[in-house]
């Protein structure tokens, strides 16, 4: 009985030490090989085959490519200086494996039309998607939303507002979509066009991933327009002193302006020589057109704030 | 069923239970628990998708290799204990074993499948914090998954009646795939001509239909089952496994047994 008791006490250490050293080895190896090849594979690179071999039980392997998806997007976003290669064919083979899988496509086709370092900038592929996710789910006017989306992007505001129109036709499809079409139709490159995009995205959005690249461009947006508003203000500063500002202290003291700007995140702007209004920490404001200070590159995974 | 149908069945069943059977309901656990909890943090949007399609295809695979490799076995291990000579010299007749044993393990997978209801049921209350209408398509998927196992077993039976283990697993294994082709093999079929189209579309609708008792896909997104499904699907199971069971018993009736 005590030579048995012996018997399992050292062979449960052994167990215990076996599965821990395996298991700090495998850690070493890994630090040894810190970019294993795996993200990069694709496997099986036919939709087609790969519905066929799975038995029928297609929806569990689309559940399964679509997380690949999200974590080879998310993996590349955080390493930085990724070009996405595979998003297009994860999505592809996502949305074939499971054709009703609506996150795919919405998530899909947002980061498959950003520029890099955002996403893939294949707007082509974006709209193939869309279209795609039109022709599986023509009842979902959600999918008319995104493809509109696509096409505004693009400055297609004819295809915009097109997509918005065909959308807005649909049952249950909501009142705003009518509206987006005429403004499309009618003011489609304004700004005021542009924030009422990313508002209704921001508030109809259904993943938080989503919200935030929203509200990312909204942000965006006010910038523009603060940049706008600041170097008129800087050019009335100049007309009435003669030369240009060397802070933004200057223009309060001429009682032009009340305070200090602040960009939407809640930071100063800064003035550069030669009277260029930017926000003085880039990184936290990804997509701007206005506003970004000379020389500045952009960084590979730009931030993304939680909405709201 | 007569009493002793009913007798071998019952044997049968906790003969399974003995040879610990439903431990895959702890693996089962296991996965749902890791699955409600997990696959939120490592996705999008996908939550109750997930719990849906990973708990009725971890129904369905653990239910048919439990079909395969327990019914593979029924009859075979019989004969190797030589408790069959035991059996068949009381007043049992051999279709009364056949039955028996299909019935027998039939009801353990249906128990098990029942446990397993439970657990997708808990997870997916869990992952969405209430149960919608529409989940009672997830119950018409579970139902559809017993008629696959119904089948099965049936099939494995079959095997088991005149070929070793291995072999019947075999056979039992490339007819489900072979059957989870059903649809493209009709296909297939309609393409050829002559009696090349009469011998495949023999062949075709010969192989068990299980592509059409999958709806898993379908049920995960709220999409209702038709009746008429349900009803054909029924219909279909029962009228293939008295065929196959048939079959069996017609085997096993002039098998030598000695």
């Amino acid at each position: 009985m005590i030579r048995s008791r012996q018997v399992t006490a050292i062979a449960g250490t052994m167990l215990v030490c076996s599965i821990v050293s395996a298991a700090l080895l495998t850690r070493a190896v890994d630090h040894l090989r810190p970019t294993a090849p795996l993200q990069e594979m694709l496997y099986i690179t036919s939709p087609k085959l790969l519905k066929r071999l799975c038995l029928g039980y297609d929806g569990l392997l689309a559940d399964i490519y679509w997380t690949r998806t999200v974590q080879y997007f998310g993996g590349t976003h955080s390493r930085g200086g990724g070009t996405y290669k595979l998003l297009w064919p994860l999505l592809n083979i996502t949305t074939q494996l499971d054709p009703q899988l609506v996150p795919a496509y919405e998530f899909g086709e947002t980061f498959l039309v950003a520029k890099p370092p955002q996403g893939a900038g294949d707007p082509q592929k974006a709209i193939e998607l869309a279209r795609s996710g039109i022709q599986n789910n023509p009842d979902n006017w959600r999918m008319y939303y995104d493809l509109a989306f696509v096409y505004y992007d693009q400055k297609d505001y004819r295809g915009a507002a097109e997509a918005f129109l065909r959308g807005s036709q649909l049952p249950h499809s909501h009142p705003f979509l009518r509206i987006m079409a005429a403004q499309m139709a009618q003011h489609g490159g304004e700004l005021n066009t542009a924030r009422m995009m990313w508002s209704a995205t921001l508030q109809t959005g259904p993943d938080p991933l989503i919200r935030a690249n929203a509200a990312a461009h909204l942000r965006a947006i006010q910038v523009d327009e603060d940049v706008t508003v600041l170097e008129q203000f800087i050019q009335k500063y100049r007309d009435k002193t003669g030369h240009l500002p060397a802070a933004f202290s200057d223009m309060v003291s001429a009682g032009l302006i009340k305070g200090i700007p602040l960009d939407p995140i809640g930071h100063p702007y800064s003035l550069e020589p030669g009277g260029r209004v930017v926000v003085s920490v880039p990184e936290d404001l990804p997509f701007l057109d206005k506003g970004v200070p000379s020389g500045y590159v952009p960084h590979a995974a730009p931030k993304l704030f939680p909405a709201g | 069923m007569n009493s002793r149908v009913f007798h071998i069945a019952t044997n049968t069943f906790r003969e399974a239970v003995r040879d610990r059977v439903l431990y895959n309901l702890i693996g089962f656990a296991v996965l749902m628990s890791a699955a409600a909890v997990l696959v939120g943090q490592i996705s999008i949007q996908i939550e109750r998708l997930v719990v849906i399609n990973l708990g009725l295809t971890a129904v369905s695979l653990f239910g048919i290799v439990i079909a395969i490799f327990i019914g593979i076995g029924l009859v075979s291990k019989e004969i190797d204990k030589r408790t069959l000579y035991t059996v068949l010299s009381r007043p049992v007749r051999r279709w009364e074993f056949i039955a028996g044993k299909f019935f027998g393990l039939s009801g353990t997978l249906v128990v098990n499948t029942f446990f397993m209801a439970i657990g997708v049921f808990a997870a997916l209350a869990y992952v969405s914090h209430n149960l919608l209408r529409s989940d009672i398509g997830v119950l018409v998927a579970l139902y559809f998954i017993v008629l696959q196992f119904i089948i099965i077993t049936a099939l494995a039976l079959l095997f088991s009646s005149f070929s070793t283990p291995i072999f019947s697993a075999i056979f039992a294994f490339w007819l489900f795939v072979i059957g989870s082709f059903a649809q493209d093999l009709r296909n297939f079929a309609a393409m050829t001509h002559g009696v090349t189209r009469w011998l495949a579309t023999g062949a075709a609708y010969l192989v068990p239909n299980f592509s059409a008792l999958n709806v898993i896909t379908q049920v995960a997104h709220g999409e209702p089952v038709p009746h008429s499904l349900i009803l054909f699907n029924t219909i279909y199971t029962l009228v293939y496994s008295i065929a196959v069971l048939s079959a069996a018993v017609l085997i096993f009736e002039r098998r030598n047994l000695k």
